[in-house]
Order: C-alpha cells, then structure tokens, then sequence
C-alpha cells in the first residue's frame, strides 16, 4: 500500500512524464513530499502558476508529449485559468493536477477553496474531481488518455488532501476503455476516395492548413501530398512550419495579416483542401464575402464539430490528419493526374506574388521586420520561435521562415500576451539544446516577466527579442487606423530598464538602438552568451504597422496593403 | 424549429452543468430539460427541448457528442417518436369553480391528486401543447401554482436508444 500522494507521482512515472512544472501549496504538500524522495520527475519552480502552465502547454507543442503541471488549491488553481483557456483554444494536451482541500471541507467555504471543476469546465477537455484514493490512478490514465487522443486538450484532475494521504494498493492500468470517448482515427474511405477525385479536377486549387497538421505529426505527409499534386500551400497562424516555408510552393500564412496571393489564392480557389484548420474568423474575414465565390470544400478534421461550423464544407472527412492523408497518398500512388489548368492558375499566383506584400518602408530607426528577418539568418533558420501577442507576434510569423513542424510556439486562438517567456521555459526543458527565442514587446514581455527568475534557477537560456515601440503597437495600429488617432491607454510610459532588470534578475543584457547594430547583437548573443539568458531590448520604429491587413468584418481580398495608406 | 435532443450520459456528478454550460457557453436555447437515471443506474437519460436551425441543430448534436461523458445522442425530432410532459396544478376549487375544475380534469383526462376545501391538485399527463391548452382553457386567476416536468420522449417501434 502506497499513499495517495505517492501514486500520483507513480503515474507520473507510468506515463513517462520527466518534467512538471508548477507551485507548491497547501493542499499539495503531500504530493510535493512525493516528489521530493524521488528523481525520475524533475519538478521546475516557476514563480507564478500561470506560468507552470503556458511551460507545460509549450513543453507539449515542442514536444509531442503530454505537459503537465502542479499547484495547489484555490488561487493556485485560478491562476492556472488563463494558461489552461490558452492551451484549449490551440488543442495542446496537457494534464494539470490541482490540489483541493480536503473532502470534508469542499462547500464549506475552506481556506484556499475553490470550485476547480466548476471554474475550468468551459476551457478544458474533461475534467475530474477524485474523492476516493482507489479511483486515483485511473483517473489520472483516463487525464492522460483524453488529453492525447482525438482532438487533444487540457484536463484538470482536482485532487482533495485527504485523497493525497489515503493508503491504497497502487495499479496503473496498461489501456484504458471508456463507452462514452471513442474519437475516430481513420477517415472514411468513400469519402477520401471522392477528395481525391475533386483534387484531380481541380483548376484552381489550394491547400490550406491548420495546427492539425502539427498536432497530428503530419507535416512530412503533408509535404509528400502537395509534392505530388503540384499544388500552393497555404498556413494558418497556427499550421506554420507544416509545410516549409521556403518552398516554392509555400504562399505563406494567409487571414488578417496573411500575404496577398495566400488570401487572393484562398478566395479565388475552386477547390479548397482544408486540413486540421478551421476557417475562424482570422483566417477567412467575413464569411459572407468568404462564401460569394462558388467553390467546392474538402476539409479534413478529426473534430466533427469543427466541419461545417464556419464554412459549408462539401466533402468532410472525419478523422486523424496522418492517417486520412496517408490514405490519400496511397490512392495517388495509383496515378496522379492533375488538371493542365493548374498551370495557369500558378501563373496567377506568380502574379500576385509580384505585388510583394511583404516588402516594408525603410526608416533610421530599426524596423522590426528587420529584426525577424537577420533572427532567422542568425539562427539558420531553425531556432525554436516563441512569441506573445500583438505586432511582433505578426512579425514572427511572416518573417521568419519556418521550415519545421513544433518550431512556431504561440497562441493562436485565445491570443494570451504574456506567454512568450514560459512558452521558452517549456520548450527548453523539452528540447535542452536548443535555440529559443522569444518575439516579444514591452507590453507582453511584463505579464510573466517574473520567470526571467526561474530561468535564472535552471539554467534556461531564452533569448528574449523584445521587439519595443514603447506602444501597445497591434492597439496602436487599430488606433491609427480605425478610431481616428485617438491613442486611448495604448501608451505605455515609464517602462523599466531592461537591462538592468535583466542584470538584476543575474541575466545579460542589451539596448539596441542602431539598425547596423541588430545583426553583431544578435550573433553575440546566439554565440558567447549561448547559455545565458539574453534580454535584448530593440528600440524599434514606433510608426511599424503590420500588413497586409484585412480588417475586422471585412473580405479576405479587401487587404489593406503597405503603401495604401 | 422545434427539436427534441435525447442523451444518454454517465450519470457523473457534474454531468448535468457539463450540458448546460454547453448551450449556454454557445449560445443554444434550452427550452426544458429533464434528467433522470435509466434503469442502468451507471447511465442518465437527458431530454433537452431546444428550437434553432438546421445548421445550429448540427452543432448542438456535435458538440454534445464531443463531450467526454456523453454517450448518445439522438434528435428524436427527426423521426417518429412519442412525447409526453407531466404537469402537477393546483387551482382555486370554491363555489361553482370546484364544480367546473372537476369537469375541466376529466375533459383534459386528468386526475385530481389532492383536494383540500378551496383546492385541488390536478395531475395531467400529455403533450406540451395539450397542458398549455388546459391552462389557456382555465380562469388565469384559479391558478394557484404550477409545476411542468418539461418534454421526454422516446422514438417509435425499432428507434431505439441504448449502449
């Protein structure tokens, strides 16, 4: 008979789990306890549970593994909210496991008690309240089991005190079945078949992928298939780097800040594929104007209820992207014949490609596109990339060219600024010897930049990009360009010294303010500060706009290009 | 248009605000919902009574099957089925109203359950539309309360729903 506490970390262990991150409390004490007399878990100490969970969430992208995390009840829990919101949105399997007071005090208003499966049920997968020790290890299987399959997500497993200390025989079963979760693997042949044929036809096709494809591990697939067909490729802001962005065949990310011929081609297709994406409303604008051009949909998905949602789909494959394209391609095997057509329509693309709408204004001041664009040279071009939200997060991901799947760490669906720095603690931890950068401003980088302390503690060394106009720059942007100048709280004044912040937290620190001075600071820092943390503070043009732009409500062809304005 | 959604769902505690965070999280109608275990005491039957287009219908049903606890589901609405709602209600019985509330009842096939010297409790057991005809059909100021189970039902012959 083992306690409550030591199965939790024996399921840990079960599941192969070497990392959590997370805080220690009151009514986890046991657990830490646990952990502490063993070493196959490595546990990281963040300094804020929002934190321990973005980690775990980005540990997960980078990864393919299950990111778990630890903290106690109450705040411990609340605090975890923000973090577990952002991993559902993006589907990143993740297990939190919260501490709860114990049995007999849940209701009764108990010091640090929340209602933890009450506060999390809308933004997790599943969620579990264990109120017997004997259903622990199973519960924690069943956390783990739903995470991973089907449309991955977070699960929250609360676990109340008492249960932690309750003794108990330990059996951690080798499978799991549950009558109620059976997600669908394999697409359905008929209908894969029909795709195939509708692909064969096609004059003006486009393939447009999503995080699916990176969820799945499909990008190789992916890849193979868009080989063949000779077709343009297309990535959401979350399917970067599942097909390589330095291909020809790449049109670069399309939707709100997505290049002219990736919209033009998207709006104008007469076949879409669609593959692990989902149409929101940063991809395809208003989707009205979206739907005035008659066109024929396959969309591939593994969730039901992300076909036909947004968009009227013609022909919906249900199942995992891997094994649906894995069909496909065997059925090209037998002959692929695409139409000659195609050949016209890449001449289309060539043409608006020419409109180059990636090109920016050149200014004394450092442009932050610059600033991407020599990261990647530096780099080489394989560096994990983290990011925030707002502008630089746009710059990231048009300018830096992402070749490989789980290399583009950010929030895609819930657009969580404060992100970036734990998102570089979860990668590195995953990926020890990598290169990680995190794309930041100075309004993002100051909602966790308390974690420079645990990168301090372990060693983690993030090169921290901050990209700084001194403005909330995307509200700016919106501002400038929608409300008449009026900068209402989008200023942000009396900024910190980075530097020295990043010295006092016992980092490296630089001020960059010099466009001939990007590239040597940022060689440096990749080199003779390899594993330090390095906080680089860009003094960048504050007038940098992102675009292309399609504006909120409207057409994805109705871009507002660089020198419209 | 009007739907009737069956469920059979892990009779978990929480299964129930699992639904209803649903519909309301999305934005689905809930006109009535009733719940109770079957005779598998493992597994509720849940009947949601909710109106919306085709295309919300669709979702509402994926988004039911999506989550983790639910095992079934089934929109009764689009095929033959059976529905029935109980309602319990208690009105004025004086005078020649006590007369005519007992004419009423048999009229609707209802039973009276309790009877007090000014009141009667009336059981009435059919479709939705025929209780609100047997509340249109009395004097408004009569009814003293009124307590309605909302819609379940049950598909026709071969329909059937289970694990």
């Amino acid at each position: 008979m083992i306690s409550g506490a030591e199965i939790v970390i024996r399921c840990l262990q079960e599941e192969k789990v070497d990392c959590v991150f997370g805080y220690p409390g009151g009514s986890v004490l046991h657990i830490y306890d646990a952990l502490f007399k063993q070493d196959d878990v490595k546990h990281v100490l963040v300094r804020h549970e929002q934190a321990a969970v973005h980690a775990a969430d980005a540990y997960s992208r980078s990864s393919q593994r299950v990111g778990v995390a630890l903290v106690t009840s109450g705040p411990g829990v609340t605090n975890t909210v923000t973090g577990i919101a952002t991993a559902y949105m993006d589907s990143i399997p993740m297990v939190v496991l919260c501490g709860q007071v114990p049995t007999q005090y849940i209701g009764q208003d108990a010091f640090q008690e929340c209602d933890t499966v009450g506060i999390t049920r809308p933004c997790v997968k599943h969620n579990f309240l264990v109120k017997d020790v004997k259903d622990l290890a199973i519960t924690i299987k069943k956390a783990f089991h739903i995470a991973a399959t089907g449309r991955p997500g977070p699960v929250v497993v609360d676990i109340p005190k008492d249960v932690t200390a309750q003794m108990c025989e330990f059996d951690y079963p080798k499978t799991i079945q549950m009558r109620s979760y059976n997600p669908v693997v394999k697409g359905h042949l008929g209908q894969i078949k029909k795709a195939v044929q509708m692909l064969q036809e096609a004059k003006r096709p486009i393939i447009y992928t999503g995080g699916g494809v990176i969820l799945s591990d499909a990008a190789d697939k992916l890849t193979q298939l868009a080989k063949k067909l000779d077709f343009p490729v297309t990535n959401t802001l979350m399917g970067l780097g599942g097909y390589p962005a330095t291909d020809r065949q790449f049109v670069g990310m399309l939707g709100m800040h997505g290049t002219f011929e990736a919209n033009n081609a998207m709006h104008y297709a007469d076949v879409i594929l669609a593959v692990g994406a989902r149409f929101d409303d940063r991809v395809i604008g208003n989707p009205e104007h979206f739907s005035s051009e008659k066109r024929r949909v396959i969309h591939i998905d593994i969730d039901p209820s992300s076909i036909s949602k947004r968009v009227k789909v013609d022909v919906p494959i249900v199942g995992n992207v891997a094994d649906v394209l894995d069909e496909m391609l065997k059925l090209l095997d037998g002959g692929c014949k695409t139409d000659p057509e195609v050949a016209d329509w890449w001449k289309q693309i060539d043409e608006w490609r020419g409109r180059k709408s990636l090109a920016y204004r050149q200014s004394n001041h450092i442009m932050p596109q610059y600033v991407v664009e020599k990261l990647y040279e530096v780099t080489g071009g394989d560096a994990f990339i983290t990011s925030d939200v707002g502008q630089h997060q746009m710059f990231a991901a048009q300018y830096y060219k992402f070749d490989k799947p789980r290399r583009w760490i950010n929030s895609g669906g819930l657009g969580t600024m404060g992100v970036g720095l734990p998102y570089g603690m979860g990668v590195l931890m995953a990926n020890p010897d990598a290169q990680v950068a995190c794309v930041t401003g100075e309004g993002s980088i100051q909602m966790c930049i308390q974690e420079m302390s645990t990168c301090k503690q372990y060693g983690l060394p993030v090169k921290i990009i901050n990209l700084n106009n001194g403005m909330l720059g995307m509200v700016r942007q919106w501002q400038e360009m929608f409300y008449s100048k009026r900068y209402s709280q989008s200023y942000v004044t009396s900024l910190p010294d980075f530097v020295k912040l990043a010295e006092a937290y016992g980092h490296v620190g630089m001020r960059i303010e010099k466009p001939e001075d990007v590239e040597p600071a940022l060689r440096k820092a990749f080199t003779e500060h390899k594993d330090d943390l390095v906080f680089m503070d860009f003094i960048i043009d504050p007038g940098a706009n992102v675009f292309p732009m399609v504006a909120a409500g409207k057409g994805l062809t109705e871009m507002i290009l660089a020198e419209e304005l | 248009m009007r739907h009737i959604i069956s469920i059979l769902i892990e009779n978990e505690a929480g299964a129930l605000s699992r639904v209803a965070g649903l519909f309301s999280a999305r934005g689905y109608n809930i006109e009535s919902l009733t719940v109770a275990p079957t005779e598998d005491p493992s597994l509720s039957r849940m009947t949601i009574l909710t109106s919306g287009s085709d295309d919300v219908l669709e979702q509402i049903t994926k988004q039911l099957n999506k989550l983790v606890d639910v095992v079934k589901v089934v929109d009764l609405s689009e095929a033959a089925h059976v529905e029935r709602e109980l309602m319990l209600i208690k009105v004025r019985a004086t005078g020649k109203d006590r007369e005519e509330m007992k004419r009423m009842a048999d009229i609707f096939r209802g039973r009276i359950i309790d009877v007090t010297e000014s009141t009667y409790v009336i059981e009435l057991t059919g479709a939705s539309t025929k209780l609100d005809s047997f509340i249109a059909g009395l004097d408004a100021g009569l009814i003293l309360e009124t307590v309605r189970t909302g819609v379940c039902g049950i598909g026709r012959g071969d329909r059937i729903l289970k694990v």
